[in-house]
């Protein structure tokens, strides 16, 4: 790991390598919208490849899956609420919501040059605070609480993410180790509260690991579908908005300008006045905002409690790598990156209704779709290889 | 204090060695507690722990701040789980201490020290590995596979790290050729880990249908010792791959430290534009240290499925031992012993939590959490601050 300790001097009179953001820059110029798509297609052809070699049809699978994440509702739009298709599409909106906010958690940190891969944890801690919130202030009128409850998770986010932007700035600590280790450490602190004689373990049944429900005036009013069935919350109007947010603090504002100056060069950003250290902590706070906002809109939304099980299942803080590398970081991107997972993560699972392939091989799928898309978005230099030479070969053919 | 008395003078003076000393001591006031010697009276734990305190503050005084606060640190924890222990009932202390806590600590700590001892080979040699945990799992996958097929539990490690080295091999050439980012990088390898698990775990066997009294890989009974009162229970029944990962240690500090090899690998990892300039092929280098780092990491998976795990997969069975593994890395400084005694240390931990719910699920979860605090403490350089090699992370441009 990189980090610099305070007591080695900067290497004079060779060009350090590029930085992360510098890199990313090169590939907006290079790329536009078509690197993101080409790594994608590459993703799901490769997918393709494991699905065929293991006996089953890619093609069908893949309908199969677009199917069972409700996006076929848009050929048939009036289809009754009865059918699956609106109800798949509520629920792909729903992980869409969530994965909008983790994946501009880990946009806004690679914006200032971090690599924020602790969204999982802030997600969490703003879980267990919005259930804390939620369940032990109730008897509130709902507005109050519920932007009380969300607030608080939104915090809780910032200041966890903010020991490893502290940490970077006051002593250097790489902040990849130590949102590592503040992942682990939230999943256990999890685990310790919904577990035995944990704080906040529901009080009806002392033999369950499980978190009270939150009050009935924390929860999230529910505006299509079935609000006992997990029905789309206003929360996906939070996530639309917060995307709007992220895009005005980053390019409208005195921080934002700060932030990516941090990201581009941050000596050249202390040469021009910028204190890196405050940008460090600032952006990863934010970072940590949106993911804790995540945990919280999921708690308030549709989640209302949560379980001890339930914590290694989740993977939506680490889904929002993916989402905001295939986004290149961007809030269009991530809009449409959490859109595609979403998508991938119900449709491959609780929506897929297939007899060409298992949910479970498909939930698997995800995964490696994901891993793909991971690898190649990080290695720009192989996609731009390809996509020169796409060019190359057009002008030759239009030479020819 | 009789152990001190043979030192020479200056030995004993010096504020570093009275300060490691102290945090000796300080484990030492909680050992008394606990079985085999279990002293009931609380004296004898806040005497020595006191002692313990006082070197401290002695080395802090003497300008050894990290190691002095750290003994005093020590002193007190010893002191507090001493009272603690001594509290307790003997029944209790006598279920969770048994000498085969030993044993247990070791069978926490082996997938740690394989994996840790690889992720130190790649690192050194500069190239971050935080896909560790996915080839551990895919190794723990592949090699209840390999063992299933070829009747043997040979068959199921050499295929294991034919995984892992396959892996660690694709994750080398987008790291050190494409000059990927390498932490996207490994981020990636981990999610393609859980997934070719998952996914063929149950195309091939369905979820849960492995094949019950698969190959697994066999204890090692040492003869006599086997039967002794308390060495028996705790190394006479070890596993082969405990007894290796003993072997990887010395091996790696010798390669490590002592070889022209070692000397190559630590030098593409600080300045291998220096190591170019000396006829140092730094990618070659480099690939090596990557592919062994993955070699290393799926066998320390192997263990877990066909090793201790007696022949059974689960969806995602490392569960973060990977990152573990990284955190006793770095705890350990980047070398082959300080990896290992982190690995005993994180292995103590784990082995502890898995007893301690006789007293409380509370303390269990501490006990959990413990290598990934002490490692955010690590890093954050309160009680000796952790280096890792200079050029760790830099891709390297040949000129």
């Amino acid at each position: 790991m990189s980090a610099p300790s305070p007591t080695t001097p900067p290497v004079v009179g060779k060009p350090a390598p590029p930085g992360l953001a510098a890199r990313l820059a090169l590939r907006h110029r290079a790329g536009g919208v078509i690197v993101p798509l080409l790594t994608a297609l590459i993703a799901f052809l490769i997918g393709g490849v494991v699905v065929a070699a293991t006996g089953h049809n890619p093609l069908l699978a893949y309908r199969d899956i677009f199917n069972g994440a409700g996006l076929n509702w848009i050929f048939h739009p009036t289809t009754s609420t009865v059918d699956a298709a609106p109800y798949n599409l509520t629920q792909t909106l729903l992980q869409t919501t969530t994965l909008i906010l983790t994946g501009l958690a880990v946009a806004f940190a690679f914006r200032c040059g971090m690599f924020n891969i602790g969204g999982q944890g802030q997600y969490f801690v703003g879980l267990y605070i919005a259930n804390w919130v939620g369940h032990d202030l109730a008897g509130m009128e709902t507005f109050p609480h519920v932007v009380l409850a969300i607030t608080a998770a939104t915090l809780g986010g910032a200041v966890w993410a903010g020991i490893a932007g502290f940490l970077k700035a006051a002593v250097g600590a790489h902040e990849v180790i130590s949102t590592i280790m503040l992942n682990w450490i939230a999943i256990w602190v999890g685990t310790y509260l919904f577990g035995d004689g944990g704080l906040l373990q529901n009080t009806a049944n002392p033999a369950l690991p499980i978190s009270n429900n939150v009050a009935d005036s924390a929860k999230l009013p529910v505006f299509w579908g079935d609000k006992d069935l997990q029905g789309l919350h206003i929360g996906f109007f939070i996530a639309l908005a917060a995307l709007v947010i992220f895009w005005i603090l980053l390019n409208r504002t005195t921080l934002g300008y700060e932030v990516r100056a941090v990201g581009f060069n941050p000596d050249a950003a202390a040469y021009g006045g910028i204190s890196v250290k405050k940008n460090l902590v600032r952006a990863m706070a934010i970072s940590g905002a949106f993911a804790g906002l995540a945990g919280g809109i999921d708690m308030l939304g549709y989640l209302y409690r949560y379980g001890v099980s339930d914590i290694p299942v989740s993977s939506v803080g680490f889904l929002g790598i993916a989402v905001a590398l295939l986004g290149r970081n961007t809030a269009v991107g991530t809009l449409f990156g959490a859109l595609l997972f979403g998508g991938l993560l119900f449709g491959t699972t609780h929506g897929l209704q297939s007899n060409v392939i298992d949910p479970q091989l498909a939930g698997n799928l995800t995964y490696m779709i994901q891993g793909l898309i991971v690898l190649f978005v990080g290695a720009d230099v192989i996609i731009l290889t390809i996509w020169n030479s796409r060019r190359k070969l057009r002008r030759r053919a239009g030479s020819a | 204090m009789s152990r001190r008395a043979g030192l020479s003078r200056e030995r004993l003076l010096d504020p570093r060695s009275v300060g490691k000393t102290g945090i000796l001591l300080g484990g030492l006031a909680c050992f008394l507690t606990i079985p085999p010697i279990q002293a009931r009276s609380i004296v004898w734990t806040v005497l020595v722990g006191i002692v313990a305190a006082a070197f401290g503050i002695w080395a802090v005084t003497r300008g050894q701040k990290r190691v002095g606060f750290g003994a005093m640190a020590s002193g007190i924890i010893g002191v507090g789980l001493g009272i603690l222990a001594t509290r307790s009932g003997t029944s209790n202390l006598n279920t969770v201490f048994r000498p085969d806590l030993v044993a247990s600590m070791f069978v926490f700590s082996t997938p740690l020290i394989f994996a840790g001892i690889g992720g130190m080979y790649s690192e050194r040699s500069g190239v971050v590995n935080i896909g560790l945990e996915g080839m551990m799992l895919l190794g723990a996958f592949w090699a209840v596979y390999g063992a299933d097929k070829t009747g043997s539990w040979i068959g199921g490690v050499a295929i294991a790290m034919l995984a892992g080295g396959l892996m660690a091999l694709i994750y080398a050439f987008f790291a050190i050729h494409l000059r990927a980012d390498q932490i996207v990088g490994g981020t990636a390898v981990n999610f393609l880990a859980v997934g070719i698990t998952g996914y063929f775990f149950f195309q091939l066997y369905h979820g849960d249908n492995v094949p019950s009294g698969i190959s697994t890989i066999p204890k090692v009974n040492i003869p006599y010792v086997e039967n002794w009162r308390f060495l028996g229970p705790a190394i006479g029944h070890l596993n082969l791959m405990i007894w290796l990962s003993f072997a990887l240690v010395a091996v790696s500090y010798v390669v490590i430290f002592k070889t022209p090899i070692g000397l190559r690998i630590r030098a593409c990892g600080e300045h291998p534009r220096a190591a170019d300039t000396v006829g140092i092929n730094v990618y070659r280098v480099r690939y090596g240290s990557v592919v062994l780092s993955g070699l290393l990491a799926a066998l320390g998976g192997a263990y877990l499925s066909i090793g201790f795990g007696g022949g059974a997969f689960t969806d995602n069975m490392t569960a973060g031992r990977g990152f573990i593994a990284l955190a006793a890395m770095i705890f350990g400084n980047w070398r082959p012993l300080g990896t290992f005694y982190a690995a005993l240390l994180f292995g103590l931990s784990t082995a502890l939590a898995y007893r301690l719910p006789v007293y409380s699920g509370t303390a269990a979860t501490l006990f959990q959490v413990l290598p990934y605090v002490l490692t955010l403490i690590a890093v954050a350089g309160v009680i000796g601050r952790t280096v890792p090699p200079a050029a760790d992370g830099k891709p390297y441009v040949r000129q």
